[in-house]
């Protein structure tokens, strides 16, 4: 495989070596993140410009903690600071930055596509941090890499994913992704959140909706939790009550998985709505993994993107210890 | 005056498919006759219509001209200018200018702009309500003196199904037709594409086809109530097309247009790109067909275009925040022929007949080529090839899913009141 990626819009299109390729990469970053220096020099003179058009935490301060250990240089934009409240265009937005003359720009919008469209435009790598309603890549990276840490592999799992599957970029990127690895898809919640439609969105991939929780746990590997959005739970009106009744994931109804199966949440977590803090805080969950394992994921993406890098170009710093992940690659 | 001469003349409104020489006196056809057969006065201009078609103006039941009020995306000028090269004569315009034509003098500001800088013929359609905000009743038998020809609150439905139903009784009075935007705006509220698969895939907010069969039903069930004509615009889905002719059947007087992009494409040809963007959005593969077999089977009066330009600053933007609607004049013929004729799906004189004879009937008129007729005529070729230049186009719009599309056959010369207003 040759593929220089320009820019990460979206995990649809890529191929199973394509994304076995992105996972193999941020292993060594990985191995970075547990040494007591974490900061390399890869980067250095490099700047990666955060635009965040949409308000978000972990995802911006994850991209920026990965741009800085990358030795690279960052610039935010903050749709609060922003001045599209002026009336300026999202483009002219973007052009005003690029005129500052980053390397690439990382974006989050509240539109689906509007990485796509702002791509169109200019000739830096543009990576998507979370795109409305439709994909949030490095998610459903980070993801893959914190299942396969656990589970050893990511091949032929059976995943569920619960909640509001209909608005949920996590879901999308997750489904395109472990999809392409033979991973069987079971989504459930109340039917609003879970129209049929989801079943053809991966044309290759076996995804079925189901409505009960109890039949969409049993014999699962993978559980992936969405954040319940409360600002989601006015339309349609929906009682955070009867959602915790039906729904929410509890140590009792979490026992139909298979033993070994694993929780994840994209964070941020409600705690006592779509999951209970013994399940949480348990054994089973990964989420702090997750967010560990998304500072690598988000690390090896920019490494990719700015230095341009291939295959066969791992990064020196890191090809002692990439060794021993050669053959990791699911 | 002006001889058409040679040309195979395609009537639908006299079942005319023969080789004729048009002669024009002016605003009216003076005389039509087998080839070489017409006695021409000295000094006539003569067309030469070899191996073209020769048709009855074409009519646009549907278009936004934009002026009053946004002439930045196009005016009555550029509007009409589109229009002759998609080789319509006469466009009726949408009533939602700003102000919105709910009253005779806007309606005859509007006239005297197409009088005056005006290529094709401009029929107003008059607000349904004041202001299209579904209170009140607009003064439509004053916009009728003026000179509307139906009335609309296109954009979106008449409000309420109780006013539909007065403006439905109170047009039936006046023989007006009342042209709905169909669609129920609560099933349709945020979405910028039909709901489906691809929406879904997308992360597009969808509406549902509901949200335009639920209005049509509505509609029809108050057409039978009072009597009354009534035209759905843009007709996209199936369960809506099903709806026309059960009351076709039912001998209602319904009518329905659709329009090239809805024949064309579907939702799947969707991407992150706004020139796909417009309401009723591109709909299902099975709604298309539906429509194709509609245009064929007779359920489909009209083919109209939904021309709808918005300047480019405000449609090169997010998809979510872009607005509604495409350039439509210039390839609705050609579409037409690509998608209609030269697939074999219904024969050239249907095509002509949902681009003349269909929309006149809808609006109460006759269009006919024929002695003391008016002079407008529409000259095409089936057979050219062309392709479609955004850049070339006459419109201040740029928003066309179509730009370098390549075609077989289209628009040649458009003749109104006597005058060749476009020629290729």
């Amino acid at each position: 495989m040759s593929t220089k990626f320009r820019d990460l819009l979206a995990l649809e299109p890529l191929t199973a070596d394509e994304l076995g390729f992105l996972l193999d990469q941020s292993k060594p970053f990985q191995e970075i993140q547990k040494h007591p220096l974490k900061k390399l020099a890869t980067l250095r003179g490099k700047t990666v410009a955060l635009a965040f058009f949409e308000t978000s935490t972990r995802t911006r301060i994850s991209f920026g903690a990965a741009a800085s250990r990358l030795g690279a240089d960052t610039m935010n934009l903050q749709a609060e600071a922003s001045s599209l409240k002026k009336g300026e265009t999202l483009l002219d937005t973007v052009f005003n930055l690029n005129a500052m003359k980053p390397d690439c720009l990382v974006m989050r919008h509240a539109a689906s596509g509007a990485p796509h469209y702002v791509a169109r435009h200019l000739d830096i790598p543009v990576v998507n941090a979370g795109d409305g309603t439709h994909e949030h890549p490095s998610q459903g990276l980070l993801d893959a890499l914190t299942i396969r840490d656990r589970l050893g592999t990511i091949k032929n799992l059976n995943v569920t994913i619960l909640g509001d599957i209909l608005h949920s970029r996590v879901a999308r990127s997750n489904i395109h992704l472990l999809g392409k690895f033979g991973c069987k898809f079971t989504l459930c919640g109340p039917a609003m959140w879970v129209p049929r439609e989801l079943e053809k969105i991966a044309p290759g991939t076996p995804i079925r909706c189901v409505y009960r929780i109890e039949g969409a746990l049993e014999g699962a590997d993978v559980i992936m939790m969405l954040r319940v959005q409360t600002e989601r739970l006015n339309d349609p009106p929906l009682s955070a009550d009867d959602y915790i009744l039906l729904y929410q994931l509890n140590p009792e109804r979490l026992r139909r998985a298979s033993p070994k199966a694993i929780v994840l949440h994209p964070g941020p977590i409600n705690r006592g709505i779509e999951i209970t803090p013994e399940v949480a805080d348990g054994p089973q969950s990964c989420v702090l993994e997750q967010v560990t394992n998304g500072v690598a994921v988000r690390m090896a993406i920019l490494y990719l993107l700015i230095s341009g890098a291939t295959e066969t170009d791992t990064h020196p710093a890191l090809q002692v210890k990439s060794k021993e992940s050669a053959n990791a690659s699911d | 005056m002006l001889l058409i001469k040679n040309g195979r003349v395609i009537d639908p409104a006299t079942k005319t498919d023969a080789s004729l020489d048009v002669l024009l006196d002016g605003e009216k056809i003076k005389e039509v006759g087998p080839a070489g057969k017409v006695a021409v006065p000295q000094g006539t201009e003569v067309f030469d219509a070899s191996e073209l078609i020769v048709a009855p103006g074409f009519i646009d039941l549907h278009a936004h001209l934009r002026e009053p009020g946004q002439e930045s995306s196009e005016t009555i000028e550029t509007g009409t200018r589109a229009a002759a090269r998609g080789g319509f004569t006469a466009v009726c315009c949408m009533p939602n200018t700003r102000p919105v034509n709910d009253n005779a003098s806007v309606t005859r500001f509007i006239l005297d702009r197409a009088k005056a800088g005006g290529s094709v013929r401009v029929w107003p359609i008059g607000a349904a309500s004041v202001g299209s905000k579904g209170e009140a009743i607009a003064e439509i038998a004053g916009m009728k003196e003026a000179g509307i020809v139906a009335v609309s609150d296109d954009g979106k439905p008449i409000a309420t199904a109780k006013l539909t139903r007065q403006v439905m009784d109170y047009c039936r009075s006046l023989d007006l037709p009342v042209i709905e935007h169909s669609e129920d705006v609560s099933l349709a509220a945020g979405a910028v594409m039909r709901e489906g698969v691809t929406s879904t895939r997308l992360g597009l907010r969808g509406m549902p086809a509901a949200a335009e069969s639920v209005c049509v039903t509505r509609d029809v069930q108050l057409a039978e109530l009072t009597g009354a004509r009534l035209h759905v615009a843009h007709l996209s889905a199936k369960a809506s097309l099903e709806q026309v002719r059960w009351a076709k059947s039912r001998g209602l007087r319904v009518s329905c247009e659709v329009t090239p992009h809805h024949f064309t494409l579907i939702d799947e040809d969707v991407q992150y790109d706004s020139k796909f963007k417009m309401n009723p959005p591109l709909a299902a593969r099975e709604d298309r067909e539906e429509l194709l077999a509609g245009l064929a089977d007779g359920t489909v009066d009209a083919i109209a275009t939904d021309h709808a330009p918005h300047e480019p600053a405000l449609k090169d933007v997010e998809f979510d925040r872009a607005p509604f609607g495409i350039l439509g004049f210039e390839t609705a013929l050609a579409l037409a022929l690509e998608q209609l004729v030269h697939s074999g799906r219904i024969p050239l004189m249907r095509m002509v007949e949902l681009f003349t004879a269909g929309p006149a009937r809808v609006l109460g008129i006759e269009r006919k080529v024929a002695a003391s007729q008016p002079s407008d005529l529409t000259i095409f070729s089936v057979n050219h090839s062309w392709t479609y230049h955004l850049k070339e186009s006459p419109s201040k719009s740029r928003n066309s899913p179509f730009d370098g599309r390549a075609f077989k056959g289209g628009p040649i010369a458009t003749v109104v009141a006597g005058r060749v207003v476009h020629k290729q």
